[in-house]
């Protein structure tokens, strides 16, 4: 397997741009950030195969040879959980934005509690 | 192909099939609790059978499509798998019977209440799913299986408060499993397949650095979900605000199945070699950092959830010492914590029942009020910290032994660190008891008061439907006055007997088990086996 440096550069840019995103505190943020890293994942997956000529049964591989089809059905696999998990955070931000009017996720009252009060409630 | 071999896709299959069959009769919640129910009891029959078979005639492989083992999907079974994939339906079905009395005394659930069963249903696919998968990536897909339906689960009923614990447990989720994902495409490009017992031969083969970024990966992707430290943090953030029995069942299983992975990965992968020390101190600061967290805790769930966290290093040392000893006793812990901290979150969710909190502020008076609940509450607490003679000790001088069997200074240093966290435990039950038990119950704790003002969301009795303080958050007079009840539903009560009682009995028939749980540490410390039933078996 040759190394694709477009391929690597592109992998790598993706990680980055979503990493920047995910630590955001706006899940709309997380949620484009974890989209980019997604893609990011799927590529990395696909270039851990060889590339080449449609694998069928039956057809004489090109000169290339023939592409490895174990990636590509791990990476139609991970679109679709992909897409699952982006639905449902989607509706996650929604909600939060109907009650609150903001994507953004609040502090936890109890970390504060137990922050405020040295000792607990002793 | 025996006919033991035929149950093992069954086990994967049932509570799946249930699960879309619950959701047909969404509307009518009886259905879907006993559909539930009927899928889990015949997978938990079905599992014990396994059990029996593959301790009599070892591990048990099934290639799915007739598709051959290094290219197929395989399903593997060796004994450890299926003697958790036994302990997760106990529990698994005793929450479900929890949950549906519970369901049964409160409001007339709603369409949140709706997706409830399913998606405990669809977790327990993930869970045994999980524990049979022969590749890495049907482990990614059973890991995806359980997470989303494990973010419906603990956001059910969309309030703010579960939200708010939401957003942290999916983000971290999500991370964990991206960085899995990443760990598979490097380990396909380095070695051209995913199956672990083909794996098992070809890492060796690979230079040493090569390995060392593949074992990394996979046990850092595995850690989050473990909730080892540093990658701990989520839990305690997102478990408590969850449902009773919700929590309850994550508590038990989910961190359990990420200890799964880590003990098959570090066994069948790598030899258990590499990264030992790392994985020891891993396993002392998790101990050590869960317990002073959860001494610090005045909610019994959120100590709870801290505790939780604190014995997953337990587990941790175990597989880090990487002999047939520590493993045997990394299996029996596991099933262990996995009855005990189900058993305890569900004395937390009846706690919540009668007292409408779990905040032992405003809590005393239970040992006389529910004596019964004192008892179940009591002996898994104690079980918890190791009082001798019940199954926590035994694990605990288990692990102990191995690691000082190992003779080396840190094991010794994380075996004195595991007596003191065990104390610590103790110390943080004891000040929980206390307070919630013992004590009389304090004036204005019941009826409501300035105090319960501030809290609505985790003050009302929070039933797996769940909304009720969504719908009253403009005024606080249902979800900020504390609710007393004097009776406690015969199901639940059950259900908490039930897992505590299977606590006791990994007690009462310690010997037998323990020598199974080594026949179990066995298979695992020489992979051999494994490999061969995989690899040497006609589809």
């Amino acid at each position: 397997m040759t190394a694709d440096v477009v391929l690597s550069v592109a992998i790598g840019a993706l990680f980055a741009v979503g990493v920047y995103l995910m630590v955001s505190r706006n899940l709309i943020k997380v949620l484009l950030g974890f989209m980019l890293i997604g893609h990011g994942t799927n590529l990395l997956l696909l270039a851990a195969g060889t590339w080449g000529t449609a694998p069928i049964l039956g057809e004489t591989g090109g000169p290339g040879g023939r592409a490895d089809p174990l990636p590509q059905a791990f990476v139609l696999t991970s679109i679709v959980i992909t897409l699952a998990v982006s639905c449902f955070m989607l509706a996650m931000v929604f909600r939060r934005y109907l009650q609150a009017r903001t994507a953004d996720v609040p502090d936890d009252p109890d970390d504060e509690l137990v922050g405020a009060e040295p000792g607990g409630t002793e | 192909m025996s006919l033991v071999t035929a149950l093992l896709p069954v086990s994967v299959m049932l509570p799946l099939v249930g699960a879309g069959v619950a959701l047909l009769f969404r509307g009518a919640p009886p259905v879907t609790r006993w559909i539930a129910i009927l899928a889990l009891t015949v997978q938990l029959v079905t599992e014990c059978a396994m059990v029996v078979g593959i301790d009599t005639s070892g591990p048990i492989v099934m290639h799915l499509g007739g598709w051959a083992a290094p290219v197929g999907i395989t399903l593997v079974a060796d004994r450890f798998a299926a003697v958790l994939m036994v302990t997760s339906t106990v529990v698994t079905l005793a929450v479900l019977v929890y949950a549906g009395a519970q369901q049964r005394s409160g409001p007339r659930p709603d369409g949140a209440a709706a997706a409830f069963h399913p998606a405990m249903l669809i977790m327990a696919t993930g869970v045994s799913n999980a524990f049979v998968a022969g590749d890495l990536f049907n482990l990614f897909v059973s890991f995806e299986i359980l997470l989303t339906a494990s973010y419906v689960l603990l956001t059910l009923g969309g309030t703010a408060e579960r939200l708010r614990a939401g957003a942290p447990y999916l983000v971290v989720s999500l991370l964990s499993s991206l960085i899995f994902l990443s760990a598979i495409a490097l380990v396909y490009a380095a070695t051209g397949t995913v199956n672990l017992a083909d794996l098992a031969g070809k890492i060796g083969d690979l230079p040493a650095g090569v390995a060392a970024i593949l074992q990394s990966l996979l046990l850092v992707a595995f850690g989050i979900k473990a909730a080892v430290w540093p990658m701990s943090a989520w839990l305690p953030d997102s478990y408590p605000s969850a449902p009773a029995p919700v929590t309850a069942v994550f508590a038990g299983l989910l961190t359990k199945v990420g200890i799964y992975a880590i003990v098959r990965v570090q066994t069948l992968l790598f030899g258990g070699h590499g990264f030992t020390t790392l994985l020891m101190w891993a396993a002392l600061a998790t101990m050590i950092v869960g317990i002073l967290g959860a001494v610090a805790q005045s909610d019994i769930k959120r100590m709870l959830s801290f505790t939780l966290v604190s014995h997953i290093g337990y587990l941790l040392f175990g597989v880090s010492l990487g002999s047939s000893a520590g493993l045997t006793a990394t299996v029996y812990y596991v099933v262990h914590h996995i009855l005990v901290q189900t058993a305890l979150f569900l004395g937390a969710g009846l706690i919540e029942h009668l007292r409408g909190t779990t905040d032992v502020a405003r809590l005393g008076g239970l040992a006389r009020s529910s004596p019964l609940l004192a008892v179940l509450f009591f002996v898994p607490a104690m079980n918890l910290a190791g009082i001798p003679p019940l199954s926590g000790f035994l694990g605990k001088v288990g692990l102990f032994e191995a690691g000082l069997d190992t003779g080396g200074v840190l094991a010794a240093v994380v075996v004195a660190g595991g007596t003191l966290t065990s104390l610590l435990t103790l110390y943080a039950i004891v000040r929980i008891w206390g307070r919630a038990f013992w004590r009389p119950t304090p004036a204005g704790a019941v009826g409501g008061d300035g105090l319960a003002a501030g809290d609505g969301a985790t003050g009302a009795d929070e039933s797996v439907d769940g909304d009720e303080d969504g719908e009253n958050e403009g005024g606080d007079d249902e979800s900020g006055t504390v609710r007393t009840r004097t009776r406690l539903p015969g199901g639940m009560l059950a259900a908490t007997a039930a897992v505590v009682l299977a606590g006791v009995l990994l007690t009462v028939a310690a010997g037998p088990l323990y020598a199974l749980a080594g026949r179990a540490a066995g298979d695992l410390h020489d992979p051999g086996r494994y490999v061969t039933a995989v690899l040497g078996a006609t589809p």
